[in-house]
């Protein structure tokens, strides 16, 4: 491992550069996303599968500042995290749907997606667990000097876990370079964070322990890059850790057959109002750089590359049954 | 060649394995509480002592009383290419950072396909006999043993302390190692050589019955078949040393050759390992076995913090040879008459 030498000061998000990229990503990512119920209706999906859709603008927003070594611990809602950290569609939806050329052999599923290669710790089915593990990783960028970081990702339903307290406080302590991320989409599953928390500006809880804390509207892919871009920067050159607490929405339900008793429609589409995608394509437009003809190519290409991604997940075969009883160990 | 064998206690023979591992290996690191600051300089039985004299406070971390983050980042640490030992008090402790060791850890390699190594070795003490009580003195190698992923050591002697640690830090698996907190300053020759994890070792060679145990009640059987030897009942005792991979090969040829078996272990006796044990022997060794094998374990309750009460509740010296004469009925008393011949 070398020290890195790049980087060290935050990369400001510019429209004319970093503008069309965020789009074209965030728009694969909506397609992606927003296939997934379909898919479980098709019974191509077993079990849970939590989508995303609506809260594109923070992986892309973050992942702009990392690179491959960097670590990421995401959640059980992480596809997205995946795929803005550089994990191929078609590989990430062969996992999604149990098959055996997806990232670990349909072993995983959705709530356990790992890339080593891309430094993805995994989605993961335990709200909460992957704070730990980032804290973790961190440890061990530190302890090696890569000047690498590390990323948590979770929503505010983990802020009430007690490793994220715990983990504030090994972080701080240690100076370690993590840079935790609440998607706070203001539902836990079905509970509402207001009915969760006595006190609701859950940045106050990393100041508590230390750790420097900014609150962000996660809807916008420009104030997310940025304030993303200065924490990572913060964290590879020794700065230590911050809590960037996104403010964010769930256009789908939490996971396939969600009545969604628990909010309104209304709401829903306040939100929908908000749309990051729709305001980035917006400001494009506005600025010059992008006319609508071309932002109806870039969804059209997001069709195509999740067709492709979807041929190739569903052309991959199931796994051979005797791979069940491999990988347990490293001697099996 | 085998270098002379120095006189070691437990502790000091984990302490030099930690010391020779991180000498050998520098991406190995240690953190826990108390560990730099207690007592000498070492940790609450000392095993840590001196360590971040030699190798500094990056590597060896005192941390926060934190089960639950501070198992999980060991996790994450391990994942991401750091050799990780995490110390943790009493192992009864390790329940708060279960997430991290059986939902993470035990998974890690499984649940992505292989991609992921994770170098965790957890360790910590178990077992009663000093006054503990209930919530420091509990026997949890059951629980990890049964869980898929996981390597489960159980260390009784200085040389199996030194040896099996460093394998334990070596292997790429998590590990859970527990040492027995009443056999910490037990004294024995130590060579300072690897001992790998999945293969049990004879601790006493005999010939009527099989006795398979470990820690305490390893150190009680041998006891045992000292009083029975006097008697003319010679007794093999067999020390597993991990629990999982487990040696069960060297078992079976044990009990094939005296076809008399008992498992003790300080577990709780219902659900423990020694009805894995026996389980495996009947299936393979049920035409050679000459009566019905027997187990012994701690009594279903919660370790009592009373002298005479903990006493009660876990097998003793007596209870392991009463249970010995059990399974050998009528062949006991046969192999006393000749013996007194």
């Amino acid at each position: 491992m070398t020290t890195t030498t790049d980087t060290q000061a935050p990369t400001v998000f510019n429209l004319t550069t970093d503008g069309v990229e965020a789009l074209k990503a965030m728009t694969s990512i909506r397609e992606f996303e927003s296939r997934l119920p379909a898919y479980s209706k098709d019974g191509l999906i077993r079990g849970s599968t939590h989508p995303s859709v609506g809260m594109e603008a923070i992986a892309v927003g973050v992942s702009r500042s990392l690179r491959p070594t960097d670590s990421i611990a995401s959640n059980h809602r992480g596809h997205a995290h995946c795929l803005a950290k550089g994990a191929d569609p078609g590989r990430t939806l062969a996992e999604i749907m149990g098959r055996r050329d997806g990232y670990c052999g349909g072993k995983g599923g959705s709530m356990h997606i790992g890339v080593k290669e891309l430094g993805i710790l995994g989605t993961n089915g335990i709200v909460g667990a992957g704070i730990g593990l980032a804290t973790g990783a961190a440890l061990a960028a530190q302890m090696q000097n890569t000047g690498d970081v590390a990323v948590a990702y979770f929503g505010d339903g983990a802020t009430n876990q007690g490793v994220l307290a715990e983990s504030f406080n090994l972080a701080a302590i240690w100076n370690l370079p993590v840079v935790f991320i609440c998607e706070n989409n203001h539902y836990a599953q079905s509970a509402t964070l207001e009915q969760m928390v006595a006190q609701p500006v859950l940045s106050r809880r990393g100041e508590a322990y230390g750790v420097r804390s900014v609150d962000v509207d996660g809807m916008d892919i420009e104030a997310v890059a940025n304030v993303a871009a200065e924490a990572v920067a913060k964290a590879r050159s020794g700065q230590g850790p911050t809590f960037l607490v996104a403010d964010t929405y769930r256009y789908l339900g939490h996971m396939a057959d969600d009545t969604e008793i628990y909010r309104t429609r209304e709401q829903v589409e306040e939100w929908k109002g908000r749309d990051p995608i729709a305001a980035l394509a917006s400001k494009l437009i506005a600025a010059g750089y992008l006319t609508q003809d071309d932002v109806t190519r870039i969804a059209n290409e997001a069709v195509i590359s999740v067709d492709a991604a979807e041929a190739f997940a569903k052309a991959s075969p199931y796994p051979a049954r005797t791979e069940a009883f491999t990988q347990v160990s490293e001697e099996n | 060649m085998n270098k002379p064998a120095q006189q070691l206690t437990v502790w000091r023979a984990l302490n030099s394995a930690l010391h020779d591992e991180f000498t050998e290996d520098p991406s190995v690191m240690i953190m826990g509480e108390d560990i730099t600051t207690w007592g000498t300089g070492g940790g609450i039985y000392g095993v840590t002592r001196k360590l971040a004299d030699t190798f500094g406070k990056d590597r060896v971390r005192d941390t926060p009383i934190s089960e639950e983050a501070l198992i999980s980042a060991g996790v994450g640490a391990a994942m991401a290419g750091t050799r990780t030992v995490v110390e943790i008090m009493y192992s009864d402790f390790s329940l708060l950072g279960a997430d991290g060791l059986i939902n993470q850890a035990a998974k890690s390699r499984y649940m992505f396909g292989g991609q992921f190594s994770t170098p965790l070795v957890l360790r910590s003490n178990g077992g009663s006999g000093i006054g503990k009580a209930a919530q420091h003195s509990q026997s949890l190698e059951t629980l990890y043993a049964h869980i898929p992923g996981l390597e489960l050591v159980v260390p009784s002697t200085p040389n199996d302390a030194y040896g099996l640690l460093r394998s334990a830090i070596k292997s790429n698996n998590p590990t859970v190692f527990l040492e027995h907190k009443g056999l910490y300053y037990e004294k024995g020759p130590v060579t300072k050589e690897l001992v790998p994890l999945g293969q049990a070792r004879i601790a006493r060679e005999g010939a009527h019955v099989t006795v398979v145990a470990t820690q305490l009640m390893l150190k009680r059987a041998l006891e045992g078949a000292e009083q029975l030897a006097a008697e003319g009942i010679d007794v093999e005792v067999i020390d597993p040393r991990t629990l999982y991979p487990l040696d069960m090969a060297s078992i079976y040829n044990s009990v094939k050759k005296t076809r008399h078996l008992v498992v003790a272990h300080e577990a709780v006796r219902d659900y423990g390992w020694g009805g894995e044990i026996i389980g495996n022997a009947a299936q393979e060794c049920w035409n050679e076995l000459d009566a019905a094998p027997r187990r012994l374990g701690a009594a279903r309750t919660p370790i009592p913090y009373s002298e005479e009460l903990e006493a009660a509740v876990v097998p003793s010296t007596a209870d392991i040879v009463g249970e010995i004469r059990e399974v050998l009925g009528a062949k006991s008393s046969a192999l006393t008459n000749t013996s007194s011949l």
